[in-house]
C-alpha cells in the first residue's frame, strides 16, 4: 500500500487485509485488497466499471453473492472479525454495524412501499421499539437528512419524490441505527449536479458526526469533494492509496494518471484527454476557433428561432418543454447545451432533427426552412444532419451486425442497388478508430466505447455537415469518455463539422464547446462564448450550476483528524 | 392504507368503466347473434324438436311467424337487442323455459369450479415459484420443467388420465360429478394444473427479477432475512403480473369448463352451452355467452382492484 497508514488498526471502524473475492472457478475479481477506515473518516475507492469496487463493498456486508468465494487475512468491523460469519450472525450486523447506500433510490427503495416503512425496517429488525417509537424515529431521521416536512413525506412512495429527496430517504434508511460504518456505492451517480452537491454535503455531515464512510465511485470529481483519502482500484487491486489531494494532484501510478488526465473540465479546448498516437494539434485548433468566434465571416448552418414545444401532462394540462429557444450554430464550431434533467435539452435536439414539429418558431438549416419544410424535402437533406445518442446500444437493431448497421446508413447517400464497397466501410471504421474485425459483430458483442464509436461512424456515414450529439458520453467510463471526446474532436476538425453537443455534465460541455447555452425549464437562461460563461456567468442559475460542479482542481480538504466546521 | 380519494375523481372513472362494459356487452351480443346464424339449419326446426323431427311445413311456417324468423335479419337483430336491453334473455327453443332462470341455475356450479380452480392454481404456482427460486440449480430446473409440462397439458387428456388413475386404478375418487366435495376434486385439478404451470412460469420470472433488484439488496443490507425479503418485498412484486393475468385466466377457465363439465358429467354453463349449440338453441347460446361476458367483466374489475391494492403506484394517478 502506498501512502501512510494514518491509524492504528485497533481504532479503525473497518480493517481489510488481503481481501480476495472470486466467483465459481473464474479468476478472482478482487485480488488482495487492503485498507482501513477510521471513525469520522471518508475513504473513497475509485475505479472504472469492472474494476471490482462494488464487489469489494458488498463483501464487507457479506453480500458478495451466492456463489462467491471471499477470503482475507483480516476482515474486521469495529475491531471484530467478520470472517466466516454465519448468515444469521451477518444479519444481526447488517444495518446495525454497517449501512449501505446504493445508486438511484428510485429502485434502491422498494417502489411499492412508503419510504417511512423502508426507513423503519432497520428499527423493526434490530430494536424492540414499538410502532409509535419507530414512527417518531423515522421523523427524526428524515429531519436529520434534510427532507423538508417529514410528516407529509413518510407515506409517499419513492416514485413520488424527486431524485434528491429519495436519495436522502435512502440515506436515512441506512443510518437509522447510527451504524459506525456507512458504505455508499455510487450514491450520487444518477443525480443532477446541484442535487449531487447537496447529497455530498450530507455525506460530509455524516462523516463529521463521527461515522466512518466508505465511498465507492467512478467519478474523481465527486470523490475529491468529500474523501479524506482515495484508493484507486484497477483490475481487482488497489494501485494507489493516499490523501485525496496527493493522489489526484500528483498521481504516481499510470492508471491513476490516465484517469485524472481523462477528466475534461477546464482543460483548454483541443487538449487531448486520452493517450493515443495522434498528437495535439493546437495550430489547426486555433484556426478553427478563430473561424468560429469571428462571427463576421462565419456562416450560420443551423438556426433556432423562438422554438416552443409543449406536452400534455397525464392530468390534461400542458407543460412547456421548450419555451422560446433561439440560437445559431456557426460552421465548424460547437454549441454546447447544458442543463439538468427535465430542462428541455433532448426535446430541443428532436426539434433540431425535425423529429418533432415546433408549436411556435422554426428551425432553419443553411438558411433554408427546415422544420417548416415538408418531410419529402427534408428527407433529401437528412443525410446532412447526423445524430449521436447516449444509449448507443438502444439505438441499434440488436440483430444487425456492425456491417449491416453501417451499410444501411451509407445507403442514405448512395444509390440503392450499388452497395457501398468494403473499402468505404473500412475507411469509415478507420476514421472512428475501429478495425474491420468488428464488422460481423452485433451491438451486444461490443464494449460501451466501441458501440459509441459505431454510433459515430453511423452518424458520419451520410457525410453530414452538422452533428447533433445528445449526451453522447454520459454512460461511458471516464477514460473511455476521454477517447470518445477526442475522437469527436478529431472528426470535427478533419471534416469541418458543426456540432450541437448536449450534456448534463458541465465539465464535458466546457471542454468541447465554443459557445454554451444554459437551459432551465425549457428556456435558455444564458448563452455566450464558453470561456466567458464559465469565467463570469451572468445568470444566477448558471452561477449556481457552476458552483455545484465538483472541480478537477482538487480542493484542499483538511487532512483527517483536524476538525472542520460542518456547513 | 389507501388515502381517501375525492369522489370527483372516482365518478368519471366509474362512468368510463360502465360505458366500456356496456359497449363490450353490446359487441358480445352482436357477434354471438350473427355467429349462431352460421350454424346450418332452420331455427324453426330447433323449436319443433331439433334436426331429427319431422315437422310439417305448415308447423314450421307457424313457428317462424310466431318467433319472427320470417322477418329480415336486421329487424330480428334489433328486436333481440331491445329484449336484451330490458334484461330479457328470451325463451329457450328446445327446453321451453325462460333462458334467464335456466342460465342462472347453471351458473353456480361453473363459478364454483372456476373460482376453486383459480385459487388452487394460484397456491400451486406460488408454492412452485417460491420453492424453485430457493437458490438450488436442481430446484430451478425441476421447477421450470414442471411448469412447462403442466402448462402444456390439454384439459381432455388430463381429465381422462386423472380418471384412469384415481377412479379406475386407485378407486378413491368418483369419475363423474356426485354433487359432494369428492366429486369436485378431479374437475378442479383438471382446470387448475395447466393454469398453475402458466402462472408459475410468470411468477418465477418476476420473482427472480425482484430478488435481483437493488431494493432487495438494500433490504438485505438492513439485515432483512431471506424470508423477510420474500414476504415483505419480492413476492408482492412477483404477484403483480400474475394478478393482471388472472382476469384472462378466469375466461380461459370458463371455456375449459365446457370440456371438463362434459367429461365429468357435471351440470353447468359449459354443458348447457354445448347442448344449446348442438340444438341451435339461439336464445340459450346468447344467454350463456352474455352471462359469461358479465362474469368476465366483473372479474376484470376485481383483478384491477386487486392490482391497485397491491401496487400503490396505481392509486396515484
Amino acid at each position: 500500500m502506498n501512502g501512510p497508514v494514518l491509524l492504528s488498526d485497533s481504532a479503525a471502524a473497518l480493517t481489510v487485509r488481503n481481501l480476495r473475492v472470486g466467483f465459481g472457478s473464474a479468476e478472482p475479481v478482487v485480488r488482495g485488497v487492503s485498507f482501513a477506515v477510521a471513525p469520522g473518516e471518508c475513504l473513497a475507492i475509485v475505479g472504472e466499471s469492472g474494476s471490482g469496487k462494488s464487489v469489494t463493498a458488498r463483501s464487507l456486508l457479506g453480500l458478495a453473492g451466492t456463489n462467491s468465494k471471499v477470503t482475507a487475512d483480516r476482515l474486521e468491523l469495529g475491531g471484530q472479525s467478520v470472517l466466516g460469519l454465519t448468515d444469521r450472525a451477518w444479519r444481526a450486523r447488517r444495518g446495525k454495524d454497517v449501512g449501505l447506500v446504493l445508486q438511484d433510490a428510485l429502485v434502491s427503495l422498494d417502489p411499492l412501499r412508503p419510504i417511512g416503512r423502508e426507513i423503519a425496517d432497520s428499527l423493526r429488525l434490530h430494536t424492540t421499539l414499538g410502532a409509535a417509537g419507530r414512527a417518531r424515529r423515522v421523523l427524526e431521521l428524515l429531519d436529520a437528512v434534510g427532507l423538508p416536512e417529514p410528516e407529509s413525506q413518510v407515506r409517499k412512495l419513492s416514485g413520488q419524490l424527486s431524485g434528491g429527496e429519495r436519495q436522502r430517504a435512502l440515506i436515512a434508511a441506512a443510518i437509522a441505527l447510527n451504524p459506525p460504518l456507512l458504505i455508499a456505492d455510487e450514491p450520487t451517480t444518477a443525480l443532477d449536479v446541484t442535487v449531487q452537491a447537496q447529497i455530498l454535503a450530507l455525506l460530509e455531515q455524516i462523516t463529521g458526526a463521527g461515522t466512518a464512510v466508505l465511498l465507492i465511485s467512478h467519478d474523481l470529481a465527486v470523490v475529491s469533494r468529500v474523501a479524506h483519502r482515495v484508493a484507486v482500484m484497477y483490475e481487482g487491486q488497489l494501485v494507489e492509496t493516499g490523501r485525496t489531494t496527493e493522489v489526484l494532484g500528483s498521481p504516481q501510478q499510470e492508471q491513476t494518471r490516465r484517469m485524472v488526465a481523462a477528466i475534461p473540465g477546464d482543460k483548454p479546448r483541443g487538449t487531448r484527454l486520452s493517450p493515443s498516437g495522434k498528437p495535439d494539434t493546437p495550430s489547426t485548433l486555433s484556426t478553427s476557433s478563430v473561424q468560429s468566434t469571428s462571427s463576421v465571416q462565419s456562416t450560420v448552418v443551423l438556426e433556432a428561432v423562438g422554438l416552443s414545444k409543449s406536452f400534455r401532462r397525464p392530468d390534461g394540462t400542458r407543460q412547456l418543454a421548450v419555451d422560446g429557444v433561439s440560437f445559431a450554430l456557426h460552421r465548424g464550431s460547437t454549441l454546447g447545451i447544458v442543463g439538468e434533467s427535465g430542462s428541455g435539452k433532448t426535446t430541443t435536439a428532436r426539434l433540431l432533427l425535425a423529429l418533432l414539429a415546433p408549436e411556435h418558431g422554426e428551425v432553419r438549416m443553411f438558411g433554408e426552412p427546415w422544420s417548416a419544410a415538408s418531410e419529402k424535402t427534408r428527407r433529401a437533406l437528412r443525410a446532412s444532419v447526423g445524430a449521436i445518442y447516449q444509449d448507443a446500444l438502444g439505438s441499434f437493431d440488436p440483430r444487425w451486425s456492425v456491417a449491416e448497421i453501417l451499410t444501411d446508413a451509407l445507403n442514405l447517400r448512395h444509390e440503392r442497388g450499388t452497395p457501398p464497397t468494403a473499402k468505404l466501410l473500412t475507411s469509415l471504421l478507420d476514421e472512428v478508430g475501429l478495425t474491420p474485425t468488428v464488422l460481423p459483430r452485433r451491438p451486444l458483442e461490443l464494449s460501451g466505447g466501441q458501440r459509441q464509436r459505431v454510433g459515430i461512424a453511423r452518424a458520419l456515414a451520410g457525410r453530414p455537415e452538422i452533428l447533433i450529439c445528445d449526451e453522447p458520453v454520459s454512460s461511458l467510463d471516464v477514460t473511455v469518455q476521454a477517447q470518445v471526446l477526442d475522437l469527436l474532436d478529431d472528426v470535427q476538425r478533419e471534416r469541418g463539422l458543426s456540432l450541437i453537443f448536449i450534456s448534463h455534465d458541465l465539465g464535458v460541455v466546457q471542454h468541447v464547446s465554443d459557445q454554451i447555452a444554459v437551459m432551465r425549464d425549457g428556456r435558455i437562461v444564458e448563452i455566450g462564448p464558453a470561456e466567458r460563461v464559465f469565467a463570469a456567468p451572468q445568470h444566477p442559475y448558471s452561477a449556481q450550476l457552476l458552483a455545484a460542479v465538483p472541480h478537477s482542481r482538487w480542493r484542499e480538504k483538511p487532512p483527517f483528524g483536524e476538525k472542520e466546521p460542518i456547513g | 392504507m389507501a388515502e381517501p380519494v375525492a369522489p370527483a375523481r372516482v365518478l368519471p372513472r366509474l362512468a368510463a368503466r360502465l360505458a366500456g362494459a356496456v359497449f363490450v356487452l353490446w359487441m358480445v351480443a352482436t357477434i354471438t347473434f350473427f355467429a349462431v346464424r352460421l350454424i346450418p339449419g332452420d331455427p324453426a326446426q330447433a323449436v319443433l324438436g331439433g334436426p331429427g323431427s319431422q315437422a310439417s311445413p305448415e308447423a314450421l311456417a307457424a313457428v317462424s311467424a310466431e318467433y319472427g324468423f320470417d322477418q329480415p335479419v336486421i329487424v330480428q337483430y334489433f328486436a333481440q337487442l331491445g329484449r336484451l336491453a330490458t334484461g330479457d334473455l328470451g325463451r329457450s327453443y328446445a327446453l321451453n323455459m325462460d333462458v334467464g332462470p335456466l342460465v342462472l341455475s347453471q351458473l353456480g356450479g361453473t363459478l364454483l369450479l372456476a373460482v376453486l380452480a383459480l385459487t388452487l392454481a394460484w397456491l400451486l404456482a406460488l408454492a412452485l415459484a417460491t420453492w424453485s427460486t430457493r437458490g438450488g440449480k436442481v430446484a430451478a430446473r425441476v421447477g421450470s420443467s414442471l411448469e412447462i409440462v403442466a402448462a402444456a397439458l390439454p384439459h381432455f387428456w388430463l381429465a381422462t388420465s386423472l380418471i384412469v388413475v384415481f377412479s379406475i386404478g386407485l378407486g378413491v375418487l368418483p369419475p363423474i360429478s356426485t354433487g359432494d366435495v369428492a366429486g369436485l376434486v378431479l374437475p378442479v385439478l383438471t382446470l387448475a394444473v395447466p393454469l398453475a404451470g402458466f402462472l408459475g412460469q410468470i411468477m418465477r420470472e418476476s420473482l427472480l427479477v425482484a430478488l435481483e433488484s437493488p431494493f432487495v439488496l438494500s433490504a438485505r443490507a438492513r439485515g432483512e432475512s431471506e424470508r423477510g425479503v420474500r414476504w415483505v418485498h419480492a413476492l408482492r412484486h412477483a404477484s403483480l403480473p400474475a394478478i393482471s393475468l388472472s382476469g384472462w385466466a378466469f375466461g380461459s377457465l370458463i371455456s375449459g369448463a365446457v370440456v371438463v363439465e362434459t367429461i365429468f358429467a357435471r351440470p353447468g354453463l359449459g354443458r348447457t352451452l354445448l347442448n344449446a349449440v348442438t340444438l341451435r338453441d339461439v336464445p340459450v347460446v346468447i344467454g350463456v355467452v352474455m352471462i359469461v361476458a358479465v362474469a368476465y367483466i366483473l372479474m376484470t374489475l376485481l383483478t384491477d382492484a386487486a392490482s391497485r391494492l397491491v401496487d400503490p403506484r396505481l392509486r396515484l394517478s
